[in-house]
């Protein structure tokens, strides 16, 4: 906790001292930044928590798969398979009562998600191919398949623009009043508590954690099969991650197009890695990620700097938390090292 | 031979060392002379490796005093020390796994070059590098082979001083024979050899003299000739303690002949409450076959394991005392409820079992990370007892722990047989397998044979090697 807020505040700091270098007046940057992100209840709400969705969703899927050791890079490209799937299902589900509707929409994102890691998790528990490639890669491919729906099988009806159909009327979120914040929030934050006693109290917590730090004890000593284990975390960070693409349709844009993400699956490894995997803490660097990027498009309209100039705050906080990492587990192999000097 | 009489090439004196509080070295004195092999004993802990290490410039000593052939000198790295002709041989290898062997010893002569007095050393290096081939792959050596290597690097240039940290750990009984021969030759031919080891046999069989430290403190240094066994071991752990009977294996418990056989061992039945002891030298198939029970194949009943590499396959150290306890126990009835694992419970037994199997550690939620070798091993040892198995398989049990941790090592397994576990032992160290086992089973190319009850240890070592096999 303390390493994240000196992490927050170099991060800052550091973006502070870029903006006055390159001419911008820092304080009305930050103080633009700070209203944007917090200014008022629904720039809380409509610009901050509408992010931090995703994000947190998107963030626990991650970190599922990484607390074994599992690294899928590729929760955008699930997002978006998710979102296509959500589209899909979404524009035909006119007549349906609409807590049914979502229901159908959110589960075939979920396993559009699923589908789109099994792929990667087949190769890896097969042919050993490293799955952080395959995950990597196959997000170019999801971005391709958007473009190829938004243009072909589901553009609108009008066929103008390379965007989809909105998704039926029964098929939106309710939205909390006074704001453009959906329902969606109350799944993520639910999801994360869940996600969170699963990992502290069950066996299958107990196991990804174990895989995750010890997979040679796992085996040898743990009688766990470390590859199921590792394979099944990938598919459930993938269904999270599909999930979180209907999430997005469903609750945020009704319609499906290119870019729908402005790289939130990426944003999303940050905000696991900050949170150091912990569901509950995945919630706070979620609506932290979500208010730098809430903020900086404030500090562009009230500044006019560029928004994407918040990612130099972003990298920054990244960095001073692995050196934080590094450096701790540092300090405790010299205290070891003086223990055992033989 | 004894050392005192000639001059010293290597002095260290009065040498203290400390890592925060730990007082590793406290004014050590330890003396080398050109033609001597001078033996470094102590337990885990003791400041050997530590002393080695400040005499190879890898460590800077807080205070004392290093001669290298009479010259006071300031060893602020290990070329240093390379350059006046010093050469150490690490614990563990230093080799690159994906370089050929010539590559290696390139690498380590790094840009040092030969002194130029260029002290004795060069033939026995040839005569090393006898089964190594230059341009064979490091990764595809054997044991003893890389572990020659390892000597090869360390005379590879030209040093007339060598340092060996428990060089014979790798290594099969006929190999240290081996082993201490050519480091014999060395010496011979008027190089200097210091020796760490913590076993007492091999100061008797190799050493001409012998310094024994205890808690950084040198409590004897003279020669070996005149000290027994136990006054050595004395002066290691400031104590009597029980060494094991030499020699022959122990009579089988009287019950054995009616116990009911629950596994076989290479074709040989095994019953239940015997401790058997394999003997086999690195690579004869005897790894394999003890895999093959601990994964239940043709086993009845349940199989603990208490694996060789305590830390990467018997424990996670990131993880606490009780979660490694619950590693491979999660479905045990006492703290699984379906689904779910009650920690607290799981808490509540791993705080009884550090207090019966006497774990020094900061309570069940310590990280197994922050505790001893020993301690460790304690925490593998109950855990496996733990699950209350049929067969308790214990591959070198003892590797890298002290005399005490290794008789409490001992004293468990000798328990759990008498409790009707059949207990197997595998341990590169005879002496150890002799004075355990009630049965020794030798592991010769994949084929598995009894020794006599009663046979004695040279005779099993010739099992070992397939000598007398069909006589």
């Amino acid at each position: 906790m303390f390493t994240a807020l000196v992490a927050l505040g170099a991060g800052v700091g550091v973006l502070a001292i870029g903006l006055a270098a390159s001419g911008y007046d820092p304080v009305l940057a930050l103080g633009a930044l700070g209203r944007g992100a917090f200014g008022s209840w629904y720039a809380f709400s409509s610009a901050t928590l509408v992010r931090a969705v995703p994000l947190i969703l998107l963030g626990l899927g991650v970190a599922v798969a990484f607390r074994t050791g599992a690294f899928n890079i590729g929760a955008e490209g699930q997002f978006y398979a998710g979102a296509i799937a959500a589209t899909w299902v979404g524009v035909h589900v006119t007549a349906w009562p609409s807590g049914l509707a979502v229901g159908a929409v959110w589960v075939a994102a979920t396993i559009a998600g699923l589908l789109w890691i099994a792929l990667p998790v087949l190769l890896k528990v097969r042919f050993g191919v490293l799955e952080v490639i395959s995950t990597l890669l196959l997000n170019f491919v999801a971005e391709a398949m958007v473009s190829y729906a938004v243009t072909g099988p589901l553009q609108e009806s009008a066929r103008v623009y390379p965007q989809s159909d909105p998704v039926a009327d029964a098929a939106r979120l309710p939205l909390l009043p006074g704001s453009r914040l959906h329902v969606g929030i109350l799944l993520a934050v639910f999801l994360a508590v869940v996600l969170w006693l699963l990992f502290t109290r069950t066996r299958w917590g107990f196991r990804l954690k174990a895989v995750g730090l010890g997979p040679e004890a796992a085996r040898v000593s743990g009688g766990i099969p470390v590859k199921r284990v590792m394979a099944g975390a990938l598919l459930w960070s993938g269904a999270f991650a599909g999930l979180s693409g209907g999430v997005e349709i469903t609750g945020v844009t009704y319609t499906l197009f290119q870019n729908l993400s402005p790289g939130y699956g990426f944003t999303a490894i940050a905000v696991a890695l900050l949170a150091r995997l912990h569901p509950i803490g995945i919630v706070l660097t979620g609506i932290l990620f979500g208010a730098l990027e809430a903020g900086a498009q404030g500090m562009q309209r009230e500044a006019g700097v560029p928004a994407v100039t918040v990612q130099v705050a972003e990298a920054t906080i990244i960095l001073a938390v692995l050196l934080a990492e590094v450096l701790a587990r540092r300090a405790a192999a010299r205290t070891i090292s003086a223990e055992d000097p033989a | 031979m004894t050392g005192d009489q000639l001059k010293p090439v290597l002095e260290l004196s009065g040498i203290s060392k400390a890592f925060g509080p730990v007082h590793a070295l406290r004014g050590a004195d330890f003396t080398l002379a050109a033609g001597e092999v001078h033996a470094l004993l102590g337990e885990n802990g003791a400041g050997k490796s530590t002393l080695l290490r400040i005499a190879y410039g890898m460590l800077a000593p807080d205070s004392g005093v290093i001669r290298v052939r009479d010259r006071e000198r300031i060893l602020g790295s290990p070329r240093a020390a390379r350059a006046l002709g010093i050469g150490m041989v690490h614990q563990h290898f230093t080799s690159i796994g994906a370089l050929t062997v010539s590559e290696n010893i390139a690498l380590s002569m790094g840009r040092t070059g030969r002194p130029a007095d260029r002290p004795a050393g060069s033939d026995v290096s040839v005569k090393l590098m006898t089964g190594l081939l230059g341009t064979t792959r490091v990764e595809l050596l054997s044991v003893a082979l890389r572990q020659r290597l390892e000597i090869v690097k360390a005379l590879a240039t030209g040093a007339g001083i060598l340092l060996l940290d428990e060089p014979s750990a790798v290594l099969a009984p006929s190999e240290v024979a081996e082993l201490l021969a050519l480091i014999r030759e060395f010496v011979d031919a008027g190089g200097a050899a210091a020796l760490v080891t913590h076993k007492l046999r091999e100061v008797f069989v190799a050493a001409d003299r012998v310094t024994v430290l205890r808690h950084g403190v040198v409590t004897y240094s003279g020669a070996v000739g005149g000290q027994t066994e136990e006054t050595l071991a004395r002066a290691m752990i400031g104590q009597m303690v029980e060494r094991r009977a030499n020699g022959s294996t122990r009579a089988p418990p009287t019950s054995s002949e009616s116990a009911p056989v629950v596994t076989h061992f290479g074709g040989v039945p095994l019953r239940a409450g015997e401790l058997v002891g394999i003997a086999a030298v690195e690579g004869n198939g005897q790894r394999e076959l003890l895999r093959g029970i601990a994964l239940g194949e043709g086993a009845r009943g349940s199989v603990a394991l208490v694996p060789e590499d305590r830390t990467t396959e018997g424990l996670i150290p990131e993880l606490s005392i009780t979660e490694n306890m619950v590693l491979g126990l999660d479905r045990d009835p006492r703290w699984a409820r379906g689904h779910r694992i009650d920690w607290a419970r799981a808490r509540s037994r791993t705080t009884e079992l550090i207090d019966t199997f006497g774990i020094r550690a900061d309570g069940p939620d310590a990280a197994v990370e922050t505790l001893s070798g020993g301690n460790q091993q304690k925490v593998v040892l109950a855990r496996a007892l733990e699950c209350r198995p049929t067969i308790l398989i214990a591959e070198n049990p003892t590797r890298g722990l002290d005399i005490r941790a290794s008789a409490f090592v001992h004293e468990q397994l000798r328990a759990a047989a008498n409790t009707g576990v059949l207990v197997l032992i595998y341990s590169p160290d005879l002496d150890e397998v002799l004075a355990l086992a009630h049965r020794v089973l030798v592991v010769h190319a994949g084929r598995v044979l009894e020794a006599p009850h009663g046979t004695d240890r040279r005779v099993v070592g010739e099992m070992m090697l397939g000598v007398n096999r069909d006589r």
